[in-house]
């Protein structure tokens, strides 16, 4: 009875944050659909089709609505198979960087060596970065091709420095993207380490296990469930990298979903086709998230 | 075959010295449990043998052969870890292979030894389970399996029983001792339990802030305790020591009488006392008894023994067993 109570009060407390964050959630994907229904262009400003006058909106002659039109448009482009492409190797060679980066980094850092603690914080400073932060550093001080410290070292050992935003925009984007992802995994991973059972290395210790195959047959197994976690987490952001691309100017070809719908928007003027652009781009991240979540269930239950 | 000696063995992690220096012989297919109370170094002492731990100095022999500098891998032992320690992410089949995997061995000699191992542990209808899909006294079950297939000249083990419950504890340390005698390998066993020590050990080894206080079979360890801190460690109840006017007669600083030896009489005796409390077993009586100049006092009384709180009783010692221990804690032989 008591419980019951207080249940339904709880619910009734929480209630009105519960609306606030649905509502804030859920204006701007309404107006989002309903922008991408509409013929809706910056540089033809049709005023009939705004939403000051709804009543007008449905006149055949104002040719507002565009039915499922800047879909088709935006599916049927080329430059969106192209976008999809990069944003997929965005997130692939990001994850097997970070992934692969975080075990080996979180490897080292749970040795004991002098100044670890302090090894430690530096080595999240990157993840603190604000993106379009790093991406300017990046662009100007390490991988400018005369100026930059990366033309320096080339120089150094006598190698042609790379014009890297002009010859290898996605090796330069996927760079600067994983240097702030790679923290966040090598943290992941060694807070997980560090929750290894002592016996169990011991009883390791006792069996006379190689350490490569104590990496293999007892940490592997124990960072899997962490590391899908950094894949799912890093995934849902790595779908949505842009300051990097915009910064940098890597848009024209390292450019990727998001970047796509900035053009369309921004640089076309075309709110129609950006919404009905972002729309797309939000149905592909739940399927990604979907299959993921899917996978990663199966792992923690494991 | 498997002797296991220390010498001087000592061990200090930075200033904290945890075992000053122990010299310790272990006979082949003995089985010597290690006892004391928590903290007083036995599960260091322990992996120092195993090679887990460094020695500070001094040395550890197994078989004759100096093993001090050994990996722990190579020195013929296996350990069962008090947590058992088991491969999550392995079945138990996996869990007990594992070393065996390690070593290099072919995989039909493998699966032999898995199975035969399994078959004497009760562990073949579970081969294919994850630990965390048996009960607890499975999975310590599997921790043995685990020590047994690697044929090793000497087991060691870490507190083994203290994650099961009473009646589980019981069964498992028959078991134990039933394998000792089936395999006649060495054994060292660390327990805080002084049951378990009466009742498995050959020898028992007590252990107090890491020194060997005594190192006897459990009879001469409860009949001939060296010092006041064996007398007082094993046994159940515990001895009742008296020091100042009830020690004087007998010309010490401390006299210890166990409970089981004391008569109790109604009517006349050497020491008058007020029962406080009684503990009703069953088989057995314990009476918590106030005798004045000599404290509290625990006396063991057969059966069924019916007396209220605040009766008067007397109670004499018999004279064989009092010991007798000098200012410093140490036994006085006559
Ligand atoms: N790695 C270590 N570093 C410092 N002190 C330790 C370490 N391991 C054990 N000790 C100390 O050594 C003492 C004995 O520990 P232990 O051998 O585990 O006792 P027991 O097994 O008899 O309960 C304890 O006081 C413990 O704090
Ligand atoms: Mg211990």
């Amino acid at each position: 009875m008591a419980t019951q109570q207080t249940r339904a009060l709880g619910k009734l407390a929480v209630a009105p944050s519960v609306f606030a964050l649905f509502v804030w959630m859920i204006v701007p994907l309404a107006m989002t659909i309903y922008f991408s229904f509409l013929r809706y262009n910056l540089l033809d400003p049709n005023i009939a089709c705004s939403l000051m006058h709804p009543g007008q909106l449905f006149d055949a002659e104002n040719r507002c609505l565009a039915g499922f039109s800047n879909y088709t448009y935006f599916l049927t482009d080329p430059a969106f198979f192209k976008a999809m492409g990069n944003s997929l190797i965005l997130v692939g060679w990001v994850l097997g960087i970070s992934v692969a980066g975080g075990t080996l980094l979180a490897l080292l850092l749970d040795q004991a060596f002098y100044g670890r603690g302090f090894v430690r914080i530096m080595m999240i400073a990157p993840f603190l970065v604000m993106p379009t932060v790093s991406a300017l550093v990046w662009k100007n001080m390490m991988m400018n091709p005369v100026s930059g410290f990366l033309a320096y070292l080339f120089k150094l050992v006598g190698l042609q420095p790379i014009d890297w935003f002009a010859h290898a925009p996605m090796t330069a984007v996927v760079i600067m993207v994983a240097w702030q992802w790679v923290p966040f995994a090598t943290l992941i991973l060694l807070t997980s380490l560090q929750s290894l059972d002592e016996e169990q290395k011991e009883a390791a210790e006792m069996d006379g296990t190689p350490p490569l195959s104590y990496f293999w047959y007892i940490v592997l197994p124990h960072l899997i469930r962490p590391m899908t976690v950094v894949i799912l987490i890093e995934t849902i952001f790595l779908l949505n990298v842009f300051a990097e691309i915009y910064v940098t100017g890597t848009g024209g070809r390292a450019g990727n979903l998001p970047f796509l719908v900035y053009q369309y928007g921004l640089i076309s003027n075309d709110i129609g086709g950006a919404s009905a652009g972002g729309i797309i781009a939000v149905i592909l991240a739940n399927i990604v998230a979907f299959f993921l979540m899917r996978m990663i269930g199966k792992n923690l239950e494991a | 075959m498997g002797t296991i000696s220390l010498v001087k063995a000592r061990k200090a992690f930075g200033d904290a010295i945890i075992i000053p220096g122990v010299d310790l012989d272990i006979k082949d297919g003995e089985f010597v449990v290690f006892v004391g109370p928590s903290g007083c170094g036995k599960s260091t002492l322990l992996r120092m043998i195993a090679g887990l731990e460094d020695l500070t100095s001094g040395s550890i022999l197994i078989d004759g052969k100096n093993m001090t500098e050994e990996a722990p891998s190579k020195r013929g032992l296996s350990m069962v870890f008090q947590s058992y320690a088991l491969y999550p992410h392995m079945s138990v089949r996996g869990n007990i292979s594992f070393g065996l995997k390690m070593a290099g061995m072919p995989k039909d000699e493998i699966a032999a030894k898995v199975a035969k191992a399994a078959a004497t542990l009760n562990l073949t209808e579970y081969l294919d389970r994850k630990p965390r899909q048996l009960s607890g006294g499975q999975r310590q079950r599997v921790a043995i399996g685990r020590a047994i297939v690697r044929n090793p000249e000497g087991f060691l083990f870490d507190e083994p029983l203290s994650n099961l419950d009473a009646a589980l504890r019981v069964n498992m340390r028959l078991e134990i001792m039933q394998m000792h005698k089936d395999l006649g390998a060495t054994m060292i066993y660390v327990t805080h339990d002084q049951v378990e020590a009466m009742t498995m050990a050959d020898r028992i080894v007590v252990l107090n802030r890491g020194n060997i206080e005594q190192v006897g079979t459990p009879l001469e360890l409860y009949n001939h305790p060296d010092s006041l801190f064996v007398a007082g460690f094993i046994g159940s109840p515990k001895m009742n020591l008296m020091d100042g006017a009830p020690a004087a007669p007998y010309k010490c600083a401390t006299i210890g009488i166990r409970p089981e030896h004391l008569d109790i009489s109604r009517e006349a005796g050497t020491w008058p006392a007020t029962i406080r409390l009684a503990e009703h077993l069953g088989a057995d009586t314990f009476l918590h008894v106030d005798a004045g100049l000599c404290g509290m006092m625990t006396v063991r009384a057969e059966g069924e023994y019916e007396v209220a709180s605040g009766a008067k009783i007397f109670l004499t010692p018999e004279p064989s067993r009092i010991h007798r221990f000098d200012k410093d804690g140490k036994a006085i032989r006559k």
